[in-house]
């Protein structure tokens, strides 16, 4: 009895809402039915449809063999573990979690799924870095699969102005999986009779995907820059190499080119000139990777490179930017595309910028501070793309030859010496602790509101940095009180760390 | 208009004999209602059976050539009340809804309509939302059932049965007088399958033959002494006539097997899922001839005595499938093979679970455990195991986030809960009364308010024990769903009535969104295009309200204005803030076609969409914190010292402008831009580009020159 009888194909597929993983549900169904297959899908769309993830389920069931039995399959409503044929995912993680649930199985499971990520909102809100280290998924799905065709599906969707759903479509097709010849799925999209040539492009790329594998993996290597170098440069070049160790050169580098793109090379120098102090303390640590110097330089670089209106009117008024926002947008040839910035610019970005005598004059008057702030804090709407916009940010950006007298300069790089001089004074004490120090600068970042919040938390830290005994632990705490930073915008969480230690 | 167009289905309604239907199974039940002849059908929407009522909106011309008088319902009360059509008058009846949350709404109306009783058959198609993906409260239907003694079936979750199931359910209501209830799971609700159509019939008798010679029979009243008889007959005769038909049609199954010893009860809606099981097991093929001996409860309530004793009478043990709890027919069958005096062991929730879904692995787990101890001569092969997590599942349990559901991207709520996070920044937190609708997406992250949820449309209700004086106000957010529901009366006339203090933002997005686009009173057009646009604020302000403000949800400044006036003014009685903001999944349905014709046309069309610069974006991510817009994502940091990955917003992006909004309100950053699109640009726009674009690229250029000499 169960031995003879023929076995339904199993097919799950798993999609993000919005791509189109019932449009694709459906797709199967009519192409298994076209080609003499009883087919039975279904799914719990509610409210996972919006944003969520939701799971299809589809048993094909060959029609002949229930005309020989006389009588109608019965087919399954939810996959059961370890009986599923086939697993189609739009996303990694959601394989991943394919994985979990226990749908994949070594005997009998192909699993097809795009590579590229789709980031949940637990990821997105976090205040550093809340991306989950997905590295080990993939692997992960290849170990627990029979088979598996991975490759960036939705890049593919980009790339023939095509959807996700299309091209996994393709890749179904491709893995030759299901007993259906490539025409046939084809002609499932011309009887669909919506957007049809853009889904048959977007299958044809999946398909090809899915067959050539290898290929569609590689990404294009963009081509190496070559830019002439000044001579300026090219002796702080010379002194990085002479003077800084291998392992931190590359970090140096990429802050020096930072720094004279965002001032000037003296600047640069400026830079190489507070790190050699800080280089001369650090004996390249336990691992020899002189994490101090290295460490150190990514940050000072970070905070040098302070984010005041000069800056942001300089970036917005870049020939590169204007390039890169058509092409974000997609725009033909053809097309204009115009941009309007969204600033809030609020007494305090003003004085940043004026000479530092004015600026401090403004604000160590409280009312002659907020009088201002009414005047000029207003959410502003410039289109940087039209000659009014643009000049007025061109002209602030201008103000970069200046920007050594402005009342924000003199307040960073005092802030910076004193940064600089905690991380000198734990050095030879406590390495661990010196670099810890250094990275504390993670949380000074943004504008306004959160650039503030940033700095109290630091300050707090560095408060704690100056009452903690050497050694003991000291980095560990001093790291785990930087985490406690980063996990919520009131700052209880480092309240609650800070009083800890001294409890 | 609803959020999918059934044109498609809506032509295979006219199905007749001798075709095939293929559809979804909620689909093939309303063909299945045609074809029983029903003469009104209402109901109200929600998953999974939306589209039962989306179709019906789509299939006006069909009702009206059968004279079927269809309306959307404003309440599954509503709904339950209007089978009161069926109590004088030989006229078939159907309405739906999403249980249990529905049936709790209509039970008082179930009440009286089951104590009359019914003439013409009345059928209430459930579409039960339980287990994965649900969004109500898990309980059973089969309690109101129990507690009304009104039919419940519980069909095989297939095309065939599901719709033989309404015909059938019509006579069942019919020959017992009595309200009959077809329940669907989710699942089974959106099944692709087939079915054999059969020619649509005109009802025997039409709501306006009905009409023009009304009956009047005094017994169907319910007040004394009429309910005490109306009880008595329930008992005496309606029971009895349906357990009589139940029997002689058949509606229960048995399928027989070599192991007659042992034997499976399962509600009808486990059929699938057991013979998968058996199937693993060796004990079924994939058509169901099974070697356990199978009764297929079709008809869960009332149970049928006799054919249980004749089950049960050659076995030792018999398994329950029953889903949910309490395990009510688990203890009826004890309870009746106890009266019998046959000693079959009833095996049940031991080893299957007492609560939760009843997944494929459920269902196979408890089975295997049935056969292990009381059949294990039938097993013949190894017993599949289901796969144990492997050791590097742990790591990848840590790898995948959990994926809340929330906000469509532009959604034109999330700047309102912008607003309301903006408050809180300023009052500190506050106490916030939910209700159920896509603003319910609220409570989840990255918002994280709302602090209950007590039913639909009773947030401002749920609310009142603080509505007294003093500093402190709660504050309560309705959807215009909730709103008409009965948020109307149970929430802000109560309030007006008490003086009540509190705040409630009523979110007018002109749909019943959450549960697929349907129009609610105060959308611009009914189901069947009629016009209709009843004022929320006219509602309100008619019930006595008088501090009544409109503020469009995407104007964060003027709605945290707002709030915060509702949170502190010195009026006395409740705040009404009337959030305006079209759905924008549905005004993306409604204005993409318009607008990709003007493009074909040639016409000059500016499209908008926002933008993040990634080298001013330093991480932070407290614009995702304050929208939590699909649209708004994140991205490794393209630069090299830096770690935090940079915000990014894709090409889903339909331009509400609430991003660039929110870091104006919250005074953020200077990262985002609106970029504007000129399509198929005038001679004008081409002019003035060039100028631009001459001036602009010339000082671009210089700076270009003056830059290189300092990169490197």
């Amino acid at each position: 009895m169960a031995e003879s009888s023929p076995r339904p194909t199993t097919i799950v597929i798993a999609a993000l809402g919005g791509q189109g993983g019932g449009v694709l549900s459906s797709w199967i169904v009519d192409v298994a039915e076209h080609a003499g297959f009883l087919a039975q899908a279904t799914s719990v769309p509610g409210v996972a449809q919006r944003t969520g993830t939701t799971i299809y389920y589809l048993e094909l069931f060959p029609e002949e063999a229930a005309t020989a039995a006389g009588r109608d399959p019965v087919l399954a409503l939810m996959p059961v573990p370890g009986e599923v044929d086939i697993v189609v995912v739009s996303e990694l993680v959601e394989a991943g979690r394919t994985v979990l649930r226990g749908l994949v199985t070594p005997e009998r499971t192909t699993v097809i799924t795009s590579s590229h990520r789709e980031y949940s909102v637990v990821e997105k809100a976090v205040m550093g870095d809340g991306i989950v280290d997905a590295s080990g998924v993939r692997a992960a799905v290849e170990e627990a699969a029979k088979a598996c065709v991975v490759f960036d599906m939705a890049a593919l969707a980009e790339s023939t102005s095509s959807v996700i759903s299309s091209v996994m479509f393709g890749a179904l097709a491709g893995t030759g999986v299901l007993p259906f010849q490539r025409e046939q799925y084809e002609q499932t999209i011309t009887r669909s009779g919506i957007a049809v040539d853009r889904s048959l492009t977007g299958f044809a790329a999946g398909y090809a995907g899915a067959v050539g594998e290898r290929d569609a993996d590689a990404a294009d290597e963009p081509p190496l820059m070559v830019v002439p170098v000044a001579v300026e440069a090219e002796a702080l070049l010379a002194r990085v190499e002479a003077t800084f160790p291998v392992p931190a050169r590359e970090r140096i580098i990429d802050g020096m080119r930072r720094l004279a793109d965002y001032q000037d090379l003296r600047y640069a120098a400026a830079y190489l000139d507070r790190l050699d102090g800080i280089r001369e303390l650090d004996g390249g640590g336990e691992d020899g990777q002189y994490r101090l110097t290295a460490e150190t330089a990514r940050y000072l670089a970070l905070w040098m490179s302070y984010e005041d209106a000069i800056r942001v009117a300089d970036l917005k008024t870049r020939s590169a930017r204007f390039e890169r926002f058509r092409k974000e947008v997609g725009a033909d040839p053809e097309q204009l595309v115009y941009v309007v910035e969204y600033l809030h610019p609020r007494v305090e970005e003003i004085c940043d910028i004026l000479p530092a005598p004015l600026g401090g004059f403004v604000m160590r008057r409280d009312g002659l501070r907020k009088l201002l702030d009414k005047v000029v804090s207003r959410g502003r709407h410039v289109p940087t793309a039209k000659l009014g916009g643009f000049l007025l940010l061109y002209m602030i950006a201008g103000l970069r030859r200046w920007r050594r007298w402005s009342y924000r300069h003199g307040r960073e790089m005092a802030l910076i010496d004193s940064w600089l001089g905690r991380i000198t004074a734990s050095a030879s004490a406590d390495y661990a602790l010196a670099v810890e120090i250094a990275r504390c600068q993670r949380l000074i970042k943004g504008y306004g509101d959160t650039h503030a919040n940033g700095m109290k938390n630091f300050n707090a830290i560095m408060n704690v940095v100056d009452r903690i005994d050497h050694g003991a632990n000291a980095s560990d705490r001093i790291g785990a009180l930087r985490d406690a930073a980063l996990a919520d915008e009131d700052g209880r969480a480092l309240r609650d760390a800070i009083s800890v230690i001294f409890e | 208009m609803a959020e999918r167009s059934f044109a498609k289905e809506v032509q295979s309604l006219r199905l007749g004999a001798g075709e095939v239907f293929r559809g979804e199974g909620i689909l093939g039940v309303t063909k299945a209602l045609l074809e029983s002849g029903v003469a009104y059908v209402g109901g109200y929407q929600g998953a999974p059976i939306s589209h039962l009522m989306d179709v019906f909106s789509d299939a006006r011309p069909i009702l009206d050539e059968l004279g079927v008088h269809f309306e959307t319902s404003a309440s599954e009360a509503a709904a339950a009340a209007m089978l009161a059509a069926s109590i004088n008058y030989p006229i078939r009846g159907a309405v739906t809804w999403k249980s249990t949350v529905g049936t709790n709404v209509a039970s008082d109306a179930l009440s009286n309509l089951s104590s009359a009783g019914v003439l013409g058959g009345a059928l209430i198609i459930l579409g039960e939302d339980y287990g994965e993906g649900a969004s109500i409260i898990q309980e059973r239907t089969h309690a109101f059932a129990m507690k009304s003694q009104m039919w419940l079936l519980d069909p095989r979750p297939n095309l065939r049965s599901i719709t033989s199931a309404v015909a059938d359910g019509f006579d069942l209501s019919e020959v017992s007088n009595t309200p009959v209830m077809l329940e669907l799971r989710i699942r089974a609700c959106h099944v692709y399958g087939r079915f054999d159509a059969k020619d649509n019939k005109r009802p025997a008798m039409t709501v306006q033959e009905a009409l023009q010679s009304p009956r009047r029979d005094a017994s169907k009243i319910n007040l004394p002494p009429f309910t005490f008889l109306h009880e008595q007959d329930k008992v005496a005769r309606r029971w009895p006539a349906a357990v009589d038909f139940v029997t002689r049609r058949g509606l229960n199954e048995i399928f027989d097997g070599d192991a007659s010893d042992v034997g499976i009860i399962l509600q009808g809606g486990m059929y699938n899922f057991v013979v998968r099981a058996l199937e693993l097991l060796g004990l079924s093929d994939t058509f169901g001839a099974t070697r356990i001996p199978l009764y297929v409860l079709n008809v869960t309530y009332p149970l049928v005595e006799a054919e249980l004793t004749r089950f049960c009478c050659d076995k030792k043990a018999v398994l329950v499938v029953e889903e949910g709890q309490p395990d009510f027919i688990a203890q009826a069958v004890s309870r009746h093979l106890n009266d019998a005096d046959l000693r079959t062991t009833v095996v049940g929730k031991d080893v299957l679970p007492m609560a939760g879904e009843y997944t494929g692995a459920v269902v196979l787990d408890g089975v295997r455990q049935f056969v292990e101890r009381w059949a294990p001569e039938t097993i013949t092969m190894a017993v599949a195991t289901p796969p144990a997590p492997a050791e590097s599942f742990v790591e990848l349990q840590r790898a995948v986030p959990a994926r809340p559901p929330g906000l469509c991207t532009g959604c034109p709520e999330r700047p309102l809960f912008t607003a309301v996070k903006l408050l809180e920044r300023e009052l500190g937190p506050v106490h916030i009364s939910a209700d159920i609708g896509c603003h319910s997406f609220a409570t989840l992250p990255p918002f994280n308010l709302g602090n209950t949820i007590m039913g639909y449309g009773l947030g401002l209700a749920a609310a009142s024990a603080f509505g007294g004086s003093g500093d402190h106000r709660a504050l309560t957010i309705m959807g215009d769903g909730g709103f008409w529901h009965n948020g109307l009366s149970s929430g802000i006339t109560n309030a007006v009535f008490n003086d009540d203090n509190g705040v409630i933002v009523v979110v007018d997005n002109s749909y019943s969104a959450a549960t697929g686009g349907q129009p609610v009173p105060s959308s611009k057009l009914s189901a069947t295009g009629r016009k209709v646009r009843y004022s929320i604020q006219n509602a309100v302000k008619g019930v006595g309200v008088r501090w009544v403000r409109t503020v469009r949800t995407y104007d964060i400044a003027k709605m945290l204005a707002t709030l915060r006036d509702a949170m502190t003014t010195r009026a006395t009685g409740p705040k009404v803030i009337v959030a305006e903001g079209e759905c924008q999944l549905n005004r993306q349905r409604r204005i993409k076609p318009l607008i990709a014709a003007a493009i074909n046309d040639g016409k000059r069309v500016v499209q908008e969409r926002f933008g993040v610069d990634a080298d001013t974006c330093t991480g932070d991510h407290s614009c995702i914190r304050l929208s939590g817009c699909p649209s708004l994502t994140i991205r490794p940091n393209p630069d090299p010292l830096r770690e935090d990955p940079v915000a990014y917003v894709d090409n889903s992006c339909v331009g509400c402008g609430v991003c660039g909004s929110v870091a104006h309100a919250a005074v953020l950053c200077p990262s985002f831009y609106k970029a504007q699109i000129v399509v198929n640009p005038n001679r004008w726009d081409r002019f003035l580009g060039a100028v631009r674009r001459g001036v602009i690229g010339f000082l671009q250029r210089s700076a270009d020159r003056r830059r290189a000499v300092r990169e490197f």
